[in-house]
């Protein structure tokens, strides 16, 4: 590094360290660029992200909220419900008389919100875990680790149907619930083992030395260094939420005012689900909105492992 | 191999008690009883409901109430079902888990072999249009919203096509005076499909032992043979038509679910064998002059194998969602539909009951996948 060269000595601490991330930063964008997949599943994430903006922006001003409300609009202009896509409604209406492309606009920002807090929950989780099973060993480590054992083999969405019927499920339980599992079980055995190589290195010692307590030394120096690692693991932990909820509101189980699967659901319910070639309007966007975004967030943690995972970028 | 066996066995066991005594705490977290269910009710006055507590056992202690509930559990008795009243919820799973049971298995096998082969195949092409092909699809079906797809299926093949029924376990029009139980024949037919696999696996194994030529060939030969003489034991008994019925509405959904769990094996078998294929020996096995599909099958891809078995205790979570969500879908009355059926229709003891028992599947199929790997793997099994 030339940081000390450059900046010499009166040089802020934060820009030094802004340098640092700026670089770091550029060197994995062109390791990531490098893969064509991770950035085709980054064109559809942004895709995606660019609907969810768009929806209220277009509620506030070109589309009538009367007809246009995803969840109790009404296309008064259309004679029969469900309607085939028209000029009005470029993907038609659903058997309610609500416009589908408002529809599936408004849920993807539900998706992300929920796939967001997921993994926010799953990284929060697995760092801490893995950073004090790492670096107390012993008993802490062998609890911690049977734990995990349990949490992996945990299925979480036949966990998600009971906890529907036993208190009824919200999209904030849903994301606690799935966090959890993938929070405490794989990621937490993942981020140990990259931990245990953290905890051996000599700024911990130092850190140590100069007086740092367990607490301070793990959450100020073990932690930071999981980061990029456990970032890795959140676009899979938003690949299992977003499916769950998808999953759990088609089969009607999911308390949400609007979700793709809800739209499943409700085609479901009106009968017309086996009547692709007459109806699709109703079945496919939904369903490949679900696919495809679950997959770009997989792509994305596929190619993020080649970044981030020397092992695999040789070959 | 006995002592990793014992260990796993009883660590196994712990986690099975760990995991009842959550879920009695989960359903006990939550406010009120089941007597609440009457409150509203103006029919029911108060010494009624507090006569309902007293017979359910509720006015006690929570931990005399907790022993309660581990004795039944062992017992084998998991209370009444509200929307089958007046059947048990063991009776109920004791139906219903064969069915599962025979679905998990043929798909569990059939997804691991085909990703295995497909993953071999796609390690040796490296960087050919082939491994593109196979990456994109695999990992497409592993990330399809899978009712989407089950949907998908049944109508490309049970509605436009009508090669197989459209769901369900039988056709009541085949099976009416048909004078057997279907639970009695399904039971048969579970017992004839673990003969006739074991009776083929033995065969491939004899033959590998011995160094016979041709042992794949010997084993599909072994497992046809076997196949059609339990058809034949059927037919002689008559009931080989119900047989067949009851196949042919599996079909359908153990494909599906073969083929969106297969992905995760291919590319796992992929990077283990580019690792294994580094390794001296195989360049050894090279300088020989073996064939190539020699080096490949039994140099590279026995030692490959470890890795990917390990894999499927990860994977397990991910197959049982896919189960519930298939036979759902595809109204395969098992345990995955029991458990969300009774969710819909807020059947308590029912749900508890089928979750406990799905718990209990994946424990036991953890306990197969560590026989299986003790079995691959001499350091284990020595």
């Amino acid at each position: 590094m030339r940081v000390d060269a450059d900046y010499g000595e009166s040089v802020p601490l934060w820009r030094v360290r802004a340098g640092l991330f700026w670089a770091t930063t550029r060197r994995n964008w062109r390791l990531f660029a490098a893969t064509r997949i991770g950035l085709a599943g980054l064109g559809i994430i942004s895709l995606y992200a660019l609907m969810a903006i768009a929806h209220p922006l277009l509620i506030a001003t070109v589309w009538d909220p009367a007809i246009y409300d995803p969840v109790i609009g009404y296309a008064f202009d259309q004679t029969v419900q469900p309607a085939p896509p028209s000029r009005a409604h470029p993907l038609g209406t659903d058997p309610l008389g609500r416009d589908v492309l408002s529809q599936l606009m408004f849920s993807a920002r539900t998706e992300f919100v929920l796939g967001i807090s997921a993994a926010v929950i799953t990284v929060t989780i697995g760092t801490t875990v893995g950073a004090v099973a790492a670096y107390f060993g012993g008993v802490v480590d062998a609890v911690l680790m049977r734990l995990a054992d349990i949490m992996i083999m945990v299925p979480g969405i036949s966990v998600l149907i009971v906890l529907s019927a036993l208190v009824g499920v919200q999209q904030f339980e849903l994301a606690l619930v799935i966090g959890v599992l993938s929070g405490f079980g794989g990621t937490a055995v993942l981020l140990k083992s990259q931990a245990l190589s953290v905890v051996v290195k000599p700024y911990i010692e130092a850190a140590r030395a100069a007086g740092g307590g367990p607490w301070h030394v793990i959450f100020t120096h073990i932690v930071p260094n999981l980061l990029p690692l456990a970032f890795l693991y959140m676009m899979f932990t938003v690949t299992a939420a977003i499916f769950s909820e998808a999953v759990l509101s088609f089969l009607g189980l999911l308390d949400v005012r609007m979700s793709w699967g809800l739209m499943i659901h409700t085609t479901e319910s009106a009968g017309y689900l086996l009547d692709v070639g007459n109806y699709w309007w109703l079945i496919l966007p939904a369903s490949l909105s679900i696919t495809l975004l679950c997959s770009s967030f997989y792509l994305v943690g596929r190619a993020l492992d080649e970044v981030v995972n020397p092992r695999l970028r040789q070959r | 191999m006995t002592r990793f066996l014992l260990r796993r066995g009883l660590q196994i066991l712990l986690t099975l008690f760990v995991f009842v005594t959550m879920v009695f705490f989960l359903v006990n977290a939550q406010p009120g009883d089941v007597s609440n269910f009457f409150a509203l009710d103006p029919n029911i006055p108060p010494e009624t409901r507090a006569q309902i507590q007293e017979r359910f056992g509720l006015d006690q202690p929570l931990w005399r109430q907790y022993l309660t509930y581990l004795g039944n559990f062992v017992r084998g008795d998991l209370g009444t079902s509200f929307s089958l009243y007046p059947r048990g919820v063991g009776e109920v799973i004791a139906e219903r888990l064969p069915r599962t049971v025979m679905l998990f298995a043929t798909a569990t096998v059939a997804s691991f072999y085909m990703g295995f082969a497909l993953g071999k195949i796609v390690a040796w092409r490296r960087g050919q249009w082939f491994e593109y092909a196979a990456t994109v699809g695999g990992v497409s079906l592993y990330t399809v919203f899978t009712p989407w797809f089950g949907l998908m299926m049944i109508w490309a093949f049970g509605y436009k096509l009508g090669w197989f029924p459209l769901g369900k376990f039988l056709d009541p029009r085949i099976w009416s005076g048909a004078g057997v139980d279907a639970n009695t024949l399904f039971g048969q037919m579970l017992v004839a499909a673990g003969l006739v696999s074991v009776l083929a696996i033995a065969a491939l194994v004899a033959a590998r032992r011995r160094r016979l030529p041709h042992t794949t060939l010997i084993g599909v030969g072994v497992l046809a043979a076997a196949g059609a003489a339990a058809l034949g034991a059927f037919a002689l008994a008559g009931t080989a038509h119900l047989a067949l019925d009851v196949v042919s509405h599996m079909v359908l959904p153990v494909v599906t679910l073969t083929l969106i769990s297969f992905a995760g094996t291919m590319l796992l078998t992929r990077n283990s064998m580019l690792e294994t294929m580094r390794e001296d020996y195989v360049l050894a096995a090279r300088a020989k002059g073996l064939p190539e599909s020699v080096v490949r099958d039994r140099h590279v891809a026995r030692n490959a194998i470890l890795p990917v078995v390990t894999s499927l205790v990860f994977s397990l979570a991910f197959a049982i969602d896919g189960g519930v969500i298939i036979e759902t879908v595809f109204s395969w009355p098992g345990m995955g539909q029991t458990l969300v059926a009774a969710a819909q229709q807020e059947d308590l003891p029912l749900a508890v009951g089928a979750f406990v028992f799905v718990g209990v599947f994946v424990l036991l199929a953890h306990l197969a996948v560590d026989v299986l790997y003790a079995l691959l793997d001499p350091r284990i099994r020595l």
